[in-house]
């Protein structure tokens, strides 16, 4: 195996994502430890023809086949696992995505290769590859070492910067073959889904009252309701809120949700699993209610109370009116 | 169709989370567990479509603490079988648990595996993946909207901003799921009780299961506090008024 650290670069109708530049940016200051460069692994369909916005890799391994053209875990999993084949690299880095989750775990089993998941940082030490995985919701870190030749980290996306990977330039290029068989898979792309409109757009709010499980019962979202009328804002959720369909998947603040940005965000009885905070750290404002003093929540809010919400939110909606 | 779906227990995040004196695990002596939600909601699912469409359900479980609680659980919700999977270790990484999980499920006739996405201790990967790969069969993950129609399945891979790729897939697949068309059905204690009573778990031992993962744990530990929150105390009253005076500065 070689030194170089290859960044899967991760796309959706044409556009790379963001999480592709911060991986680039990661692996670039990553190289300089191991002696390597940069390379990319570009699974897709007339992607090759944006491969100047991947200027931060000296080069680019392209798998271009029209079946590729949409995410497919099964023959981009066949497809990236032939590029390790090729490249040989020191490193993969993967997005911990929904896409990347799914190449990332494929090819540790397929090409026997560590993983190490859920990676807030990846380190080179000496000849060791060492990455600290976000596990139990936040709650713990772990750090991993693992000298093996060649290994697999797969990294949250939002935790380094994009802009540190954003550079055009001309890497080379260099053709690996599509596997076999990419027409005839086990698993078919249909089509994409796009999220169905919504009422209330929870992106263009600068005030938000997210309620999570905390809440307990559908019949108690009144209580954010009036809040957040009292405010002139929106009401917003965590994932279970959705799951349970007491609120639209319109309303849904998170990994799998939206990306909000408001100027005040009010978390009441929300824990803060990471994929939560993932949509809403940026807020300028953090304020969190939750009964858990542990709750992960309280780290990223500015400020907190451990009161019961039930009591809190009626006095204080009270007081807004 | 037969629906196997291998469930994982995971610590409950609710209680407070020690590390061993070596500093490279949890401090598993009376680490209560419970079912990873995820889990619950492919138990769910599985469900739904047996109630749709007719499938036989197996749920399987490695033996911790709580496990013959979430199988009789399973069962008193309409599973057709429940197996434990015993001689795997508490502290098995998730490699390991998927290379279990294979033994028992290689040797099944399945149709198709349900499982969570993901679960809170998947330091190595998520389980549905790992074994697919171990399996030898195709898998689909963060799936939340799973129909069937003849041999064909249709499923729905989340993607953020409620963006959804659909996929059609034929069996034998691996399908990590995000979440069941409706919450977990809750089982009264009582039938649970009754579940107890009348049936036997299956059992079935795997003792060679160990995979290396080629990675070592080096130090695991409790997040530096940042700054964090500042923390308002005092009655719900002198809370609410802060909190009114933060939002009025930050409204004007």
């Amino acid at each position: 195996m070689g030194q170089d650290i290859l960044v899967v670069a991760e796309h959706l109708k044409g556009e790379f994502a963001d999480v592709t530049f911060e991986l680039l940016g990661k692996a670039a200051e990553l190289a300089g430890a191991t002696g390597g460069s940069v390379s990319v692994a570009l699974i897709g369909s007339g992607m090759k023809d944006k491969a100047q916005e991947l200027g931060a890799a000296a080069k680019v391994y392209s798998v271009d086949h029209t079946g590729l053209a949409d995410f497919n875990p099964l023959t981009h999993g066949s497809a990236l696992a032939a590029v390790v084949d090729h490249a040989a690299p020191r490193l993969t880095l993967v997005a911990n995505t929904s896409m990347g989750m799914d190449l990332a775990a494929s090819l540790s089993v397929a090409k026997d290769l560590p993983l190490i998941a859920y990676a807030l940082d990846v380190q080179v030490d000496g000849d060791a590859i060492v990455a600290t995985s976000q596990l139990y919701g936040g709650k713990i870190y772990a750090e991993s070492a693992s000298t093996g030749a060649s290994v697999i980290v797969s990294v949250l996306a939002g935790v380094f910067p994009a802009d540190a990977g954003r550079t055009n330039g001309s890497p080379a290029i260099e053709d690996v073959a599509a596997p076999d068989g990419i027409d005839d898979a086990q698993v078919r792309f249909q089509a994409l889904v796009e999220p169905e409109g919504g009422d209330v757009d929870i992106t263009q709010h600068d005030i938000l009252v997210a309620v999570g499980r905390g809440i307990g019962s559908e019949d108690n979202l009144p209580l954010a309701e009036e809040l957040a009328s009292a405010l002139g804002g929106a009401v917003c959720s965590s994932r279970p809120i959705v799951d349970s369909k007491w609120l639209p998947k319109t309303r849904q603040v998170g990994k799998s949700g939206l990306k909000v940005k408001p100027k005040v965000y009010l978390a009441l009885g929300i824990s803060g699993a990471p994929e939560h905070i993932e949509g809403m750290k940026d807020a300028e404002l953090i304020i969190a209610v939750n009964t858990d003093e542990t709750a992960p929540i309280f780290e990223f809010a500015h400020y907190g109370s451990t009161e019961d919400l039930f009591d809190l939110v009626p006095a204080l909606t009270e007081k807004l009116k | 169709m037969n629906i196997v779906v291998p469930v994982k227990l995971v610590p409950d995040l609710v209680e407070e989370l020690e590390i061993n004196d070596d500093g490279t695990d949890l401090e598993r002596d009376f680490l209560s567990y419970k079912i990873n939600e995820f889990c619950d909601h492919a138990i769910e699912e599985a469900l739904q479509i047996k109630e749709a469409h007719g499938a036989s359900v197996t749920v399987i479980a490695i033996e911790r603490d709580e496990t013959d609680k979430v199988l009789y659980t399973a069962l008193a919700k309409g599973a057709d079988r429940a197996v434990k999977v015993t001689g795997v270790d508490e502290a098995a990484t998730t490699h390991t648990a998927a290379k279990a999980m294979c033994t028992v499920i290689a040797g099944m006739d399945y149709d198709v595996v349900m499982t969570g996405v993901q679960a809170a201790d998947d330091r190595d990967g998520q389980l549905g993946i790992l074994l697919a790969g171990y399996l030898g069969v195709p898998c689909v993950s963060v799936v939340s909207d799973v129909s069937v129609s003849g041999d064909t399945l249709t499923v729905h891979k989340e993607y953020s901003g409620g963006m959804m790729a659909r996929y059609e897939v034929t069996p034998k697949i691996v399908l990590g799921v995000q979440a069941a068309r409706q919450t977990p059905r809750y089982a009264p204690v009582s039938r649970v009780r009754q579940i107890m009573k009348e049936t036997e778990l299956e059992e079935v031992l795997v003792g060679d299961a160990d995979v290396d993962v080629g990675s070592t744990v080096r130090r695991m530990y409790t997040p530096e506090k940042g700054e964090g929150a500042e923390m308002l105390e005092g009655s719900s009253e002198d809370v609410a008024a802060r909190i009114a005076q933060l939002l009025n500065e930050k409204r004007s």
